[in-house]
């Protein structure tokens, strides 16, 4: 259990949620039959109450950094003004997490209450108990405290993409308040465009299995490192010599030795059962595209970008509440077509999809989800094609934002 | 009132009389259904054997039965195990749930017993004796061509229950067994041979919008899941679709456990069975997964069989033909046999002896066993005291006298404890750690690690004792939670709840199961594994290694988990803590 504490601390700081030092050092607790936390806290008292009143064995504690921070006070104080929720506007947090309960207070009886029924509590600015200031999450595990740690990344992914898709809306509704002008120019510093230069990948033709794993473990690292993906971890995939090898479900992209499952396209083995959930889609796409790489993130301003609907156009559109698998409307970002399609293969399911839109175009944007990937022969041309559409996004959500400011 | 229906049938056998219990709401918010009612009323007759005439027969459906909440078609079944001698439980499937509670009944509790072998019919609130002295002897299959039960529901024994089969299952609308504790044979002692149910009520709903929205949050969350939904999972191949997954992971009980690797699974995994057959999709009433799946061959409709018994009727027992395990699994349905303890015990038999099957040999026995003939009448006892009369009480491999279903504990430690710990003997259901050891849900746990494992297989078995007194079926968990079915509980019956509150009755429910079975005299010593485990690696390969389960791990992850349990170190629940939990101590 320490070394799960440990490991999934040092995961908040990594991915850039938490900070190793001052008070958005994440507080993680992991319970066997002793109770164990990564580190000292003036919190654990309250927390250890936290403990007692769940049949839980993991609970994490983060006030993240910026922009986060600012990002879910904000959410987090207007909620509080409505229904004490945040409804997250991505669909892999409304598919998850439902909605997000704030409450105004470090109070473990509430704190309680919620999490009896969620998944997490975020609280509020201001009323934090003494020295712990700034806006806080909570997260519960039953069985690791990964689930903690997946909660709070996709809160923190939500909320970054809640806040800039009701900004341009707000803009474009002339609602836009204050508070919300001046956030955007506060956070605006963090945002910035993906700017590294551009990684190095093994070169294909891969001359084994053992090299196509390698290249996979590549690619999903890079994926991480360029900061693609949040929350709900992504996947990617290879075909070679018949077979797809794909990241498994609920697999981590920077881990993903020994996470990789081989898929024949025979259909002769049912291994993949543990394979993502976008297998088939990715299954569908080679074979009707003939590429060998696939990649799939969740850059934000690629999800932010494919929500942004006129609202003069929305009101009278039939489907305006089910946007995300009934969009009817041919949509681009530059030349990225946006598509409907839910997680998995049901019948409103991206895997009907994906495959045509990427026959079409070498990358696809899946309505508040996430952006898909190909590349003919390597993960290099897949990945130049994600930081491309992604960086043309974040461009022309600024340069609408702009736009509706000056006009 | 919401949900449930309010009334539960006590039938008297002996008398030939029932009579209706109407437990307010609170009873019925407490136990909920399920597994949660048939411990209530074992506990009542807890000490007595499980063939004496007061003892209880238990048939339960729970407040979600009846509604559009996803996988609530199955009903639970619970008596004391004549196999065990521990709470006897098993979930089953088909459509008896729903029918019994479109009848007016939250459940029944059976009681007595006839002398002569009778059928019970239940039509809403009407109940018949039927004398059933001409079908007795019949197979399943032939019962359901003489009753024809049409839109009812029927739940049946075949022979292997009369000739006293100590793991006789109980048959539901043909396809669908409680196969596990010896259940069958309850009802043979009771002289039940079958039991056809029908009804026009409807289940009551507080709040269809609310019900709506939290049946589409758990389709969602399905569809989601590719052990589920996806190409390669249940709806599409049935639950054989793990049979390739324990082949690779190394973890395929081979040859009674004395290997892990099966040379010739790749041939007889459930692609195999999709070429031969062409399965179709069938399932319980109501669910969209229908993980069950109907062959045919030759024109002929056939069962396929599950993952444990196509794994348990080829590597266990050294068998490679799949056709030998469509016949087997069709034998073992119409005569009414748990595939996973006759499988089991076969293959302990071939152990000890050292003879190996022929498909001749194998199903004549299958044949023995069922009726009681020569050695057939050792196997029936099931592997623990058919090793032990042959004097190789190590070569039954049980927990507790139930045999093992398929997944090698030594390929996953948190199954280890959760065979050596279940209330029922060795079952992978109690705990299901196979969902984050092997499917990575909801988030993957090292296999090979005892790591936070005890409070996890706690949690996990409140968890699915909840789930089999609401009801719903254990596979969904791999997707969505009781965060989702606390909604569906809120909108059908309009009481408040939580995931943790329906946790913290799951807990009550378990840990009253836990009293039955120290009333029984089961303590720490029953609570382990056949020593093999501990002794023999599998079978690793380069990559994978398969060590011995290490004892004193295993005895460690145990005793925390006593701890967390709130048991002593001896396995033996705590006055304070059951009264804690709002449960009787007094007769302990
Ligand atoms: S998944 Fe299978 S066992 Fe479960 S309810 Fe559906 S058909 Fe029945
Ligand atoms: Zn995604």
């Amino acid at each position: 259990m320490e070394q799960l504490v440990n490991k999934y601390a040092r995961k908040l700081v990594q991915t850039k949620l938490g900070s190793d030092s001052g008070p958005s050092q994440p507080l993680v607790g992991g319970l066997d039959d002793k109770l164990v936390w990564n580190r000292n806290a003036d919190e654990i008292k309250l927390l250890e109450d936290v403990f007692k009143g769940l049949n839980i064995n993991s609970l994490i504690f983060l006030r993240p950094v910026e922009p986060y921070g600012s990002l879910i006070g904000f959410l987090a104080e207007n909620a509080l003004k409505s229904n004490g929720l945040i409804q997250p506007e991505d669909c892999e947090t409304r598919t998850f997490l439902h909605d997000l309960p704030v409450i105004n207070k470090f109070d473990p009886d509430r704190i309680i209450r919620v999490l009896k029924k969620r998944k997490s509590v975020i609280i509020a600015p201001g009323n934090t108990n003494g020295s712990s200031q700034g806006p806080a999450i909570l997260a519960h595990g039953t069985v690791s405290p990964e689930q903690g740690f997946v909660t709070i990344s996709s809160v923190c992914f939500a909320g970054f993409i809640k806040f800039f898709t009701d900004y341009l809306k707000a803009l474009r509704e002339k609602t836009a308040t204050a508070a919300a002008h001046d956030l955007f120019d506060k956070i605006l510093p963090y945002v910035k465009p993906i700017q590294k230069t551009l990684p190095e990948f093994t070169p294909s033709p891969f001359p084994d299995e053992e090299t196509v794993y390698l290249a996979i473990i590549e690619a999903g690292k890079k994926v991480i490192e360029y900061e693609l993906v949040d929350s709900y971890f992504g996947n990617v995939s290879y075909f070679w010599n018949k077979t797809l090898y794909i990241s498994q479900t609920g697999s981590s992209l920077d881990e993903l030795s020994g996470c990789i499952d081989p898929v024949p396209v025979d259909g002769s083995t049912s291994a993949g059962l543990t394979a993502s959930s976008e297998l088939t889609a990715h299954l569908a796409t080679v074979l009707r595209t003939g590429c060998k790489a696939i990649l799939h993130g969740h850059p934000k301003f690629s999800v932010i970008l494919s929500m942004d609907c006129d609202p003069g156009r929305k009101a009278f559109c039939h489907f305006k509440e089910q946007c995300h698998i009934k969009c009817p409307e041919k949509r681009f970002a530059g030349a990225t077509p946006i598509i409907p399609g839910e997680v998995g293969t049901g019948p409103t399911g991206l895997c009907q999809t994906l495959p045509l839109a990427l026959s079409r175009a070498d990358s696809a944007i899946v309505y508040g989800h996430g952006l898909f990937t190909i590349g003919k022969e390597n993960f290099f041309d897949a990945f130049c094609t994600m930081l491309e559409v992604e960086n043309f996004s974040r461009d022309s959500y600024f340069k609408k934002v702009l736009y509706l400011k000056k006009n | 009132m919401y949900g449930w229906t309010g009334n539960i049938l006590h039938i008297d056998l002996t008398k030939k009389s029932s009579r209706v219990e109407s437990p307010g709401l609170n009873v019925l918010n407490r136990y909920v259904g399920g597994k949660g009612f048939g411990g209530k009323f074992l506990r009542q007759c807890a000490t007595l054997p499980w063939d004496h005439p007061d003892m209880v027969i238990c048939i339960f459906t729970g407040p979600l039965t009846g509604t559009i909440s996803p996988t609530s078609g199955r009903a639970h079944i619970l008596s004391k195990s004549p196999l065990t001698g521990l709470v006897g439980d098993s979930s089953v499937g088909g459509k008896l749930a729903t029918r019994l509670k479109r009848a007016g009944w939250d459940g029944i509790v059976i009681k007595g017993e006839s002398r002569t072998p009778l059928g019970i019919t239940i039509k809403d609130d009407s109940i018949e004796f039927k004398d059933a002295r001409g079908l007795w002897g019949l197979d399943i299959n032939a019962v359901h061509e003489k009753i024809r039960p049409g839109t009812s529901s029927i739940l049946a024994i075949g022979p292997a229950a009369e000739n006293g089969v100590r793991f006789a299952s109980i048959t539901v609308d043909r396809h669908f067994a409680a196969g596990r504790s010896g259940l069958g044979l309850c009802l043979a002692r009771k002289k039940i041979k079958y039991i056809l149910v029908d009804g026009t009520g409807r289940t009551k709903i507080k709040d269809h919008e609310k019900l709506k929205q939290a049946r589409e949050d758990i389709l969602r969350l399905t569809a989601a899941s590719p052990a589920l939904m996806g190409q390669f999972g249940f709806t599409c191949l049935g639950t054989g679709a793990v049979y390739d997954l324990m082949d690779n992971r190394r973890m395929m009980p081979t040859d009674n456990f004395r290997r892990t690797f099966f040379e010739h699974a790749p041939g007889l995994n459930a692609a195999a069975y999709a070429k031969t057959y062409a399965p179709k999709k069938h399932g319980c009433l109501g669910c969209h997964i229908l993980c069950k799946k109907i062959g045919k061959k030759n024109g002929k409709k056939i069962t396929m069989p599950e993952f444990e018994t196509m794994s348990h009727f080829t590597a266990l027992i050294g068998c490679m033909d799949t056709d030998l395990v469509i016949k087997a699994n069709e034998r073992c349905n119409h005569f009414g046999m748990d595939t996973i303890s006759v499988a089991s015990t076969l293959a302990c038999r071939r152990e000890i002896t050292g003879i190996d099957y022929t498909k001749e040999s194998l199903l004549s026995l299958l044949n023995d066993i069922a009726f009681g003939r020569g050695e057939g009448k050792d196997l029936a006892l099931g592997a623990k005291l058919y090793a032990e009369k042959m004097g190789k009480p190590e070569a039954a491999m049980a927990v507790k006298g139930l045999e093992l279903p398929a997944y090698d504990p030594r390929g996953a430690l948190g199954m280890a404890l959760g065979y050596a710990l279940s209330t029922r003997g060795g079952c992978h259901l109690r705990a299901y750690p196979i969902s984050h050891e092997i499917f990575r849900k909801p988030v993957a746990t090292n296999r090979f690690s005892f790591s936070g494992k005890a409070r996890i297989i706690k949690i996990a078995e409140d968890l699915n004792t909840v789930v089999d007194s609401l009801i719903a079926c254990k596979f969904t968990f791999f997707a969505a939670g009781l965060e989702e079915y606390a909604m569906a509980y809120e909108a059908v019956t309009g009481i408040e709840t939580s995931a943790q509150d329906l946790l913290l009755k799951g807990e009550r429910i378990y840990y009253n199961e836990r009293i039955i079975n120290a009333l029984n005299n089961f303590d720490a010593r029953d609570d382990d594994l056949p020593d093999r485990f501990f002794t023999k690696p599998g079978s690793g390969t380069n990559n994978i290694n398969i060590p011995p389960v290490n004892r004193d791990a295993f005895l460690s992850a145990r005793k925390k988990y006593y701890s967390i349990r709130g048991l002593t170190t001896n396995g033996l629940p705590e006055k304070d803590k059951a009264e804690s939990l709002g449960l009787i101590w007094n007769n302990l």
